[in-house]
């Protein structure tokens, strides 16, 4: 009887927290819409000119500011772009005189390739490494992985991506240089999911694969290294303060062999916490990728973003920052979610 | 020499100015013997020395440069060092040059979100209730943003510009600060001293003002100095994006993607910026690594 109640009680509690992150979720994305449309507001670029061209005349001029709504009040102005974002239109670019929508999900998948092979590299890389410095603390391992950790948080990633390509691909020639992939293959396989090492190895196009990989390597392993940096960092600190704790001194006192002490328990228990920092460090690869896509001619949503910004093409700027934005925002909650979820002490205390 | 030596770390201080100095000193000393920390610290003294000085270090002028003489010599040449980039500038002048320019972002962009980010945490955590739930709610807000997209958006709206960049970053860069005042806030909040001031009749804005803020300080400094090398590769970055300094500015990620175009055949002109942006946020790094060590040490991660 006891026990139920204790359980409802502590479901109770869970699923307020739940509602307590939703809530958040819910606020901060209302704040990413208010300040992208507010950013939208103070452009120094006159909204109708862009549209109606710089030879109208004033009746055709006020047509069309009365068309884009600008005549209404603020408030009203960004109610109805409210519901014109929740119905998926994010207006139409000037540049490409397509939906941004419609723009956005046709670049989206490079970014996510990218930013998944990145993440995978990360963290399949960086956690052995900091849990290989915790173990050695102060020894040479410890002392490289804090030199890594350094310069993967002092260089330029765009620099580091230059030097990449001058290195491996104009002087050695190793990979393919700055793009997806070379025009001669593009024809050999269908894109259907977007993400181009899947697409090419259903379809058994192997040589498109193999040249899809020598694209992707380099912006890979170079964002890769970027969040090696993070997770390596704090998997090490994680994993210092796990191998403090009381129940490993048990563990060693009754026998258990060392490597099942390191991998199975400490970093079973550091596991948790790294979870969010995964999520994280995926969340700010797509960040990352803005100026990575930049310096290896990457067709992503990062790409886009610059191009636009560089063709004063406000509304795709203002569509992708809200994509990213949005994406960002969920992906930090998810993480706090998740660390609710997998933490059987947070759902205890309090 | 050693008496001052001896006066600074008297177990008995005589004046509160040499109980204040003695701590000093003995953070220093503790500072100095991290060889990382001082070598961090070094770097940052030569980007100031060469900021102060540029007019009479740089050898050339940083703006104008020989097309028909000088343009594109590899480094090492004599007279140009680093080698001269395509308007036949040469690259060392531009880049002690340059160093005004990132101080100069990294002093702004500290200079206008320290304060704000201080007056944001403190009040929130010195007053508490709504006025706690609403600051740090909007806080929080801010800090799920991605900051280099947030940066990049509104600079695209006020328009590129080195001034715009600061002013971009600043507001980007508060949010951290605001709640590390909030916390150390909260523990001090209650304590007795706090109370004595305030029966004495001091006003609250006082208070926060003259002993609160003061015990935030420490780690303040430290979270900001470790901050600085993200602010100098975010300007970095958007000065590559074309959107930071305008040329001809000697703007190091502008010179980076002023080099970009001829890579292959001049590789001089875009890595020697590169290296500049490496070296002092390594500096940064360094410097706050150390300073958290000696001024911040329940601090470390």
């Amino acid at each position: 009887m006891t026990t139920t109640t204790l359980s409802g009680r502590r479901g109770a509690r869970w699923i307020m927290k739940i509602l307590s992150t939703l809530g958040t979720v819910a606020v901060t994305f209302l704040g990413l819409l208010i300040v992208t449309f507010l950013i939208g507001r103070v452009v120094p670029v006159d909204p109708v000119l862009s549209v109606v061209g710089d030879r109208a005349t004033q009746a055709q001029y006020d047509a069309a500011y009365q068309a884009l709504g600008l005549d209404k009040p603020l408030i009203q102005q960004f109610w109805i772009w409210l519901m014109n974002v929740f119905q998926g239109d994010l207006g139409t670019s000037n540049l490409t005189t397509r939906p941004i929508a419609e723009d956005i999900a046709r670049v989206f998948p490079a970014t996510l390739e990218l930013a998944t092979v990145s993440i995978i590299l990360g963290t399949a890389i960086g956690i052995p490494l900091g849990v290989w410095a915790a173990v050695r603390q102060g020894k040479l391992v410890d002392q490289i992985v804090r030199v890594v950790g350094l310069v993967g948080y002092s260089a330029p990633v765009f620099w580091l991506g230059l030097m990449g390509l001058l290195l491996f691909y104009f002087k050695m020639g190793l990979i393919s240089g700055p793009g997806r992939i070379d025009l001669s293959y593009e024809y050999d396989f269908t894109p259907v999911t977007g993400l181009f090492l899947i697409d090419t190895a259903m379809q058994g196009a192997w040589g498109a694969f193999a040249n899809v990989f020598s694209h992707i390597i380099l912006p890979a392993s170079l964002l890769g290294y970027l969040s090696l940096a993070y997770i390596s960092r704090m998997t090490r600190s994680f994993m210092l303060n796990e191998l403090g704790q009381e129940y490993i001194i048990t563990a060693r006192v009754k026998g258990v062999p060392e490597w099942r002490i390191i991998w199975g328990q400490a970093l079973r228990n550091a596991a948790v916490p790294l979870v969010t920092v995964v999520a994280l460090s995926y969340a700010s690869l797509l960040e990352g990728s803005v100026l990575t896509e930049t310096v290896f001619a990457w067709p992503g949503l990062g790409q886009y973003l610059t191009n636009s910004l560089q063709n004063a093409d406000m509304n795709a700027v203002l569509g992708g920052t809200l994509v990213i934005g949005a994406i960002f925002v969920g992906l930090n909650m998810l993480s706090d979610l998740l660390y609710t979820l997998l933490d059987a002490r947070t759902r205890n205390r309090k | 020499m050693s008496t001052t030596r001896a006066w600074l770390l008297s177990d008995a201080p005589l004046s509160r100015r040499q109980a204040k100095l003695g701590q000093a000193y003995r953070t220093w000393l503790g500072f100095r013997s991290n060889g990382l920390a001082m070598f961090g610290l070094l770097i940052v003294v030569v980007l100031v020395l060469l900021a102060l000085f540029a007019p009479w270090l740089a050898p050339h002028d940083p703006l104008t440069g020989d097309l028909n003489t000088t343009r594109l010599l590899p480094p090492l040449t004599e007279g140009y060092w680093l080698g001269t980039d395509d308007q036949g500038r040469d690259i060392l002048s531009r880049l002690i040059y340059g160093s005004r320019i990132t101080l100069a972002v990294v002093a702004l962009v500290a200079i206008l979100a320290t304060p704000l980010g201080l007056l944001i945490g403190t009040s929130a955590g010195y007053f508490g209730g709504w006025v706690d739930t609403v600051l740090m709610r909007f806080t929080d807000i801010v800090l799920a943003f991605p900051k280099l997209i947030l940066a990049l958006a509104f600079v695209a709206a006020l328009g590129p510009g080195i001034e715009n960049a600061i002013i971009a970053i600043a507001i980007t860069a508060w949010p951290p600060y605001a709640r590390l005042a909030r916390a150390e806030t909260l523990t001090i909040r209650n304590s007795d001293f706090i109370a004595a001031t305030k029966l004495q009749g001091a006003s609250s804005a006082r208070i926060i003002w003259k002993h609160v803020v003061p015990l935030c300080m420490s780690s303040i400094i430290v979270r900001v100095t470790l901050d600085m090398a993200g602010i100098i590769l975010t300007a970095a970055g958007l000065g590559f994006l074309g959107l930071g300094a305008q040329p001809p500015q000697p703007e190091w990620g502008a010179m980076i993607a002023g080099g970009r175009n001829f890579l292959i055949d001049y590789w001089w002109v875009a890595t020697m910026p590169g290296i500049a942006i490496f070296v002092v946020s390594l500096g940064f790094n360094l410097l706050g690594d150390g300073l958290r060590d000696v001024l911040d040490p329940k601090g470390q991660k």
